[in-house]
């Protein structure tokens, strides 16, 4: 109970900072204040803070679960194409974001995209696709936290009350402390988990005889030394991966987060840093995960590998219901809790507990960025900030604050395990469809607001398709593939055990060629914005 | 010449992600523990930060700081549009 019990101090000391040290600021201000901190972060809070925002449950405890069934690919696939185009996404969107912010007051995007296209109801079904796919995010931190709280109190704190300290704890410094609390937590958080991550991994190595060791023993089984290379992953599947980080600059908490700068050469550290930061997170996230494959002397991963090993076996004897169960036994989501458990001493397991809880509760930006949409989009747009006054229109934004929190625990509760998949399938999928709208609106004159709805249009179909597609095939056993839809002998669209596949790519790689050609094809043959407002964004 | 330059950097770094010749192997392993595929994207991530930091020196979209500090603040709220 120690490590729970620090990581309930560290719970503390987020409220405070969140609540109370910035309260002071955060009271008074009006929707700018709460909302964006009166565009005034500084460098540092900046970098870190913009980083913490993106470190999430997804990050620390997907990435580990994910190395630990599927090998080093994991760094590959989101760790180092992270590292670059994220920073990429920041330096060619963010300047110019946070420009447009400076000179026409924008507080989110829809707001940019209501002007550059002249257009009101088409930002709102802006407004909403974005923030339907905001929601998994936030749900999977949820998760994360009751997987976290269950896993450091030896399961003595039950997984419902986990999630709910964690929704709590959050929506209370969010609700008062708006973006300036919410981006001091975030580099407190951030810089805790750096200096403690690291610590994770000495100890880690040392306790199981240095990670030579450990290669070594993965490597004596074929089964285990597959995880060392990429034969897991298709070189395609790889490839098309590599389109999910352009999702990042799509996230409304980012684009929104772009607009707290003090001054647009805070972008430039954080551009160069980001690299750094992606490499010392998810680095030794992935090492961990694969590593836990040789570390059977922890009694709950070696649970987890003989549920692994029976669903192999004896896949084609098991009932659905029995694969089922078996699938979230090896999940791998806490494997790097239990390694801290089993071998960091007990005041650094929870040490580390709590840099872990630091990461799986960045859902505070995206439900802070989620209640600024509303506010600003919906409430204000719809006429509410006109009637009501600006006092009003903040106090809605918290107030839905709350609402986010509680639905997102409503939906933890009930959703499956597999926080990798849930997050990669849906949002960041979405989210990279959604990419066109970003480029057209600051980079091409002639795309119009009709092109914007083709692009939201066509996102929606894809995802319900998918969810649907999943949701009536089953999950084939690992390893093999279920053709949905076949033409002249070759398998279009296959049903896989982590999701879909369309021609061995990754659905996001034609929903992203398509989304781009219809933003294009439709821009072309509709009316363009008036001369007046294409002057605004592009000079004479 | 320098943007063609710097764009035909980022095309090269963006494809050297796809690393395929070492898909399936094993070793070496760098520094006695490190599989070689790792180790690639672990450098991988270096290099993408020497490239942020060129772009930045050698392509950064000043103007528009200097823009956006002299526009004065117009009321555009988009709030007003109405319509589709």
């Amino acid at each position: 109970m120690i490590p729970a019990l620090v990581v309930f101090a560290y719970l503390g000391v987020v409220l405070y900072i969140g609540i109370f040290a910035f309260r002071h600021t955060a009271s008074g201000e009006g929707a700018e204040g709460y909302f964006l901190a009166n565009r005034s972060l500084g460098q540092y809070v900046f970098l870190l803070s913009l980083f913490g925002t993106n470190m999430t449950a997804f990050t620390i405890l997907g990435s580990a679960g994910h190395a630990f069934a599927n090998g080093i690919v994991t760094f590959g696939l989101m760790g180092s194409s992270s590292a670059l185009l994220i920073p990429m996404g920041l330096y060619l969107f963010g300047p110019r974001v946070w420009a447009l912010g400076k000179r026409y007051g924008f507080i989110t995007p829809v707001q940019m995209y209501r002007d550059r296209w002249e257009c009101g109801h088409i930002g709102t079904a802006i407004f909403a696709i974005q923030a339907i796919l905001l929601v998994p995010y936030i749900v999977i931190a949820v998760m994360g936290g009751g997987t976290t709280l269950n896993a450091v109190s030896d399961g003595v704190i039950p997984y419902w009350f986990g999630g709910a300290v964690v929704a709590i704890v959050v929506m209370s410094y969010v609700f008062f402390g708006g973006m300036r609390g919410t981006a001091w937590v975030n580099t407190f958080q951030t810089a805790l988990f750096l200096t403690f991550g690291a610590a994770a991994v000495i100890f880690i190595g040392v306790s199981i005889g240095g990670f030579p060791q450990a290669m070594q023993r993965l490597l004596e089984s074929a089964e285990t030394a597959s995880l060392l290379t990429r034969e897991r992953v298709a070189p395609r599947f790889f490839f098309s991966y590599m389109l999910i980080p352009l999702s990042t600059i799509m996230f409304p908490h980012i684009s929104i987060f772009c607009l707290t700068a003090r001054r647009m050469g805070q972008f430039k550290k954080t551009v160069i840093f980001y690299p750094l930061c992606i490499l010392a997170i998810w680095l030794p996230c992935t090492f961990l995960g694969v590593s836990a494959n040789a570390m059977r002397d922890v009694p709950g991963i070696e649970a987890k590998l003989v549920a692994r090993e029976t669903l192999a076996t004896e896949r084609e004897t098991l009932s659905m219901a029995e694969a089922t169960e078996l699938q979230s036994e090896a999940s791998g989501d806490d494997v790097i809790i239990l390694m801290l458990d089993h071998y960091a001493p007990l005041w650094l397991a929870g040490l580390l507990g709590a840099g872990i809880m630091a990461a799986v509760m960045a859902s505070d930006s995206q439900i802070l960025a989620l209640s600024t949409m509303f506010t600003e989009d919906v409430f204000a747009y719809y006429g509410g900030a006109a009637r009501f006054g600006p006092a009003v229109q903040v106090q809605t934004g918290r107030l839905f604050v709350i609402v986010i929190a509680m639905v997102a625990y409503a939906i933890a509760l009930e959703a499956p395990p597999g926080i990798f998949g849930l997050a990669v399938q849906y949002a960041f999928s979405g989210y990279t469809t959604l990419l066109p709208l970003l480029v057209a609106a600051l980079f091409w004159k002639d795309s119009t607001k009709w092109g914007a709805l083709a692009v939201v249009i066509w996102t929606a179909v894809t995802l319900i398709a998918t969810a649907v597609l999943q949701a009536t095939v089953p999950v084939p056993p690992p390893g093999t593939i279920v053709p949905v839809w076949t033409v002249a002998g070759v398998d279009v669209i296959s049903r896989t055990t982590s999701g879909t596949d369309v021609l061995g790519y990754m659905p996001v790689l034609p929903m992203l060629i398509v989304s781009t050609s219809l933003m294009v094809g439709v821009s072309w043959l509709t009316p363009k914005p008036t001369r007046t407002t294409l002057s605004r964004y592009f000079g004479n | 010449m320098k943007r063609w330059l710097l764009t035909a950097a980022v095309v090269a770094v963006y494809l050297l992600h796809q690393d395929v010749w070492f898909w399936n192997t094993t070793h070496p392993l760098v520094f006695g523990f490190l599989p070689i595929g790792l180790f690639y994207h672990a450098t991988y991530s270096l290099v993408a930060a020497v490239l942020m930091w060129v772009l930045v020196r050698y392509a950064w979209p000043s103007h528009l700081e200097h823009e956006a500090e002299a526009t004065v603040l117009v009321d555009q709220s988009p709030s007003s549009r109405t319509g589709l």
